[in-house]
């Protein structure tokens, strides 16, 4: 008998703006030892499939119009709230995403894991903390005398995603439930956190459901994937057949948007328009000095596409801020078009602004919430006298072609739009201005996989057409490979390999570089 | 310059927009008109009031509403209704202007001083720490010694007393807007600190501030009705809502109409504020549309 078994499940949503069916009839099972991944974009259902079961779904708006779960033989769907909060957190425990915000920050560590012991084992507290340190240690975090004492804050991401994974762990539930667990984590701490699912799982012999909008993530680790498109199950099989032979179209597109090929070098003679002459960027705090960016130089040729790649806290986002004075440096030159940058007056830095752009990371927040599609894009036009108000509307429509928005979402307002097309229309403020420069900052990390690509091969295209230099920072490997002419590794703030995309990865010089490497997910299966 | 441009080419403005949402808002609209029709009541006051303001009838004394005086008379055998006109005149100005002068010099105020941050900020914000410490009342009554009893000081003494709240909050906002990356994505764009502070941070910040606002306009009536009481707003035979209500509040016992009228016309009012000011929060609040 499968751990978990839903068949006809039928989720729907009643709001204000219509009815829309979430999850429709689907039905997959989960055994016990094997880990089964959930796959799809946002808005495909995947969470909601999950959440449902646990009740975790807010009724209304949603409503379970039909189905059934059957976990070890019970009905989780017929259970009561309070038959369902035993089984929460005590067989079926979940993970989540954003592991700060799942933890109270004025707790301890210690006092949040042993919570669910006290309340669902009765546990004395004594013997719980003893259970907590145990677990610490199982999933990787050294030193758990002081660390179980320690708050939320203390941690890194991965830390974090470590203690909530011990936190999932601590009552040996039967299935765990992880909900895009490595997303907001730097590729190389998405490799250690896989592994470590995958051996708990191993070692626990537990069903564990893993959802995620990228498939490479699950390559390695997942034995059973489903994937999901607008509600509904599309296809089902273990890992090699999707792999190998996926049948769905929507799977293929979905294979076809894990970048894999690397960028062919074009041919023309280097002319650099950005230098960087050791630049220093320092931040003061009351207690230390960190050095963000410590004596870095390099060059980005015109047309070209330089890609910049590190873990957090390399630095790779204050080389770009600090390139485009965003943020004041220490010390050092940063050199654009022959005029030393950081120099310029008030009226020199505001032309130069003309000329360099940048595109951020999150297009959640890159885009004033009150200011429509039109207000946003026009503003940078007039600014720098690029049009009158006679032709503005027509430079803006012509912006929307570019990027690829429709003409009729002119007068709507950022929040009626998903995030791809938010990141659109962030593309299309930065290349208002025609800026021969552009800083990217990780401009898809926020993004899914499939939407992923549609913005990578536009910024492609948008180079071509408007003759760009590009500044791509990114955590992930796999991408900037993808877009990258070059490619420079940063680690703590110093430069650790530079060289073309294509040795890059062929043939890495430094350790660093190869862990990287090593850690973007899905390699053996993708490569075949 | 540019700016007027872009104010004048924008088609549906924020603004329009906003109207558009607040005309589909039912109890707002009826805040507003209620509003309305007290503010035209307020201006048309001295040729539609029945009787004269200082007109006095020491032989009817004080009597309940009846077909001659439809709110009844004071003590004096003043009509209440006439009463209740002429102090609105007073109340509602004072509300208002007051109101206004709070909201511009707060608004900006806390604004450059949350956007520019560090000394700026630091000294700005010390100015509104000593002036929240500063006695009111020494203030206004230093104010009134030096300058003499008149109106438009006390539109300022007032407005230059409720600010310092007003700057508070939206500087606290503005300290958690411009760490957000549109703010950084206007900077990378070229534009200056004027423009980001009134095109980018202020409509962001402007749900708070609404609210607040309601909120100031009757403590600001009740503070000149306290003033007056004390002998430095408005004097007899002048009066305003606040006086009515302080007078009635000692007879109320005998004559509890003389509490009751001015009581309503400032309570109405005050809900017709929040009905508005709830609308328009709702409607400056591009999110919440559906549309």
């Amino acid at each position: 008998m499968s751990l978990l078994s839903v068949s006809d499940l039928r989720v729907d949503f009643n709001t204000r703006n219509g009815h829309t069916i979430a999850v429709n009839n689907i039905g997959f099972s989960v055994e016990k030892g094997q880990i089964t991944a959930i796959i799809g974009e946002s808005g495909s259902g995947k969470s909601v499939a999950c959440y449902s079961l646990l009740g975790l779904l807010p009724q209304p708006p949603a409503s379970i119009e039909s189905g059934q779960a059957l976990f070890e033989g019970q009905d989780l769907l017929q259970m009561s709230e309070a038959e369902l909060r035993a089984i929460r957190g005590r067989d079926i425990a979940m993970i989540f995403q954003d592991p700060m915000t799942c933890l109270n920050p004025f707790m301890t560590i210690g006092d949040q894991l042993i919570e669910p012991l006290v309340y669902h084992k009765n546990l004395s507290k004594k013997d719980a903390l003893a259970r907590a340190k145990e677990l610490l240690v199982e999933v990787g975090i050294r030193d758990p005398e002081t660390t179980i004492n320690n708050y939320p804050h203390e941690f890194s991401g991965g830390m974090r995603q470590r203690v909530m994974i011990a936190m999932a762990l601590i009552n040996e539930p039967k299935l765990l439930i992880a909900d895009e667990p490595t997303t907001a984590l730097d590729v190389t701490i998405q490799a250690q956190i896989l592994k470590l699912i995958a051996e708990l799982q191993t070692k626990r012999d537990i069903g564990v459901i893993f959802i995620s909008h990228d498939l490479a993530v699950v390559a390695d680790i997942a034995d059973q994937i489903i994937v999901m498109e607008k509600g509904h199950l599309v296809e089902r099989g273990n890992r090699e057949t999707i792999f190998r032979d996926a049948q769905h179209p929507y799977t293929q597109k979905l294979l076809a948007a894990i970048p894999s090929n690397t960028k062919a070098t074009s041919t023309k003679p280097p002319e650099p328009l950005v230098q960087v002459a050791n630049l220093k960027t320092y931040f003061e705090t009351p207690s230390q000095t960190v050095k963000a960016v410590d004596d870095v130089s390099f060059q980005i040729n015109k047309g070209e596409i330089l890609g910049l790649v590190g873990e957090s806290g390399s630095g790779k986002s204050t080389i770009g801020r600090s390139i485009l004075r965003l943020l004041s440096i220490t010390d050092g030159t940063v050199t654009f078009a022959g005029t030393d940058v950081t120099a310029l007056d008030k009226s020199g830095l505001k032309n130069m602004r003309r000329r360099m752009q940048m595109i951020f990371q999150d297009p959640y927040a890159s885009l004033n919430p009150r200011m429509s599609v039109y207000d946003t894009l026009a503003e940078p036009l007039i600014l720098h006298g690029l049009e009158s108000r006679k032709t503005v509307e027509q430079a803006v429509l012509k912006l929307m072609d570019d990027v690829g928005l429709a003409r009729a979402f002119i007068r709507k307002y950022p929040h009626e739009f998903s995030g791809g097309q938010r990141q659109r229309i962030a593309i299309g403020r930065a290349l208002a201005t025609k800026p021969d420069f552009i800083v990217a900052d990780e401009p898809v990390s926020a993004l899914d996989v499939t939407i992923q690509a549609q913005i990578l091969d536009l910024m492609l295209d948008l180079g071509q057409q408007y003759g760009l230099t590009m500044l791509f920072v990114s955590h992930d490997l796999a991408v900037v490979r993808h877009i990258a002419d070059r490619i420079i590794v940063l680690y703590h703030g110093k430069i650790v390999e530079e060289g073309s995309s294509e040795a890059l990865f062929k043939n890495p010089q430094q350790s660093y570089t190869k862990t990287l490497l090593q850690s973007i997910p899905g390699q053996s299966l993708l490569a075949s | 310059m540019t700016d007027i441009t872009l104010q004048a080419e924008k088609g549906t403005s924020l603004w329009e927009d906003a109207w558009r949402r607040l005309k589909k808002n039912r109890l707002a609209l009826f805040g507003l008109g209620l509003l309305t029709s007290f503010v035209l009541v307020a201006l048309l006051t001295p040729w539609i009031a029945p009787y004269a303001y200082d007109a006095q009838n020491l032989d009817l004394g004080a009597t309940p509403p009846s077909s001659a005086h439809w709110l009844g008379t004071d003590i004096f055998g003043r009509d209440l209704l006439t009463q209740i006109m002429y102090g609105g005149r007073i109340s509602l100005a004072v509300g208002f202007v007051a109101t206004a002068v709070a909201l511009l010099i707060g608004v900006t105020w806390g604004a450059i001083a949350g956007y520019v941050g560090g000394r700026v900020d630091a000294v700005m914000m010390r100015i509104v720490d000593i002036l929240y410490a500063l006695p009111f009342m020494i203030f206004i009554v230093l104010l009134m010694v030096v300058f003499g009893r008149n109106l438009l000081l006390l539109f300022l003494a007032i407005g230059a007393v409720e600010w310092l709240t007003m700057a508070r909050i939206m500087r606290g906002q503005v300290q958690t807007l411009r760490k957000q990356e549109f703010v950084e994505a206007a900077i990378s764009l070229g534009l200056g600190p004027a423009t980001i502070i009134r095109r980018h941070l202020v409509p962001n910040a402007l749900g708070p501030i609404i609210v607040y606002t309601t909120l100031t306009i009757p403590s600001v009536m009740l503070l000149e009705a306290f003033l007056s009481f004390l002998g430095l707003g408005v004097q007899p035979p002048e009066t305003s809502w606040g006086l009515l209500i302080s007078y009635g509040a000692e007879t109320m016992e005998e004559y509890p109409w003389l509490l009751l009228f001015p009581g309503m016309a400032l309570t109405l009012t005050l809900f017709a504020l929040n009905f508005l000011g709830d609308g328009l929060r709702d409607a400056l609040d591009v999110r919440r549309s559906a549309d």
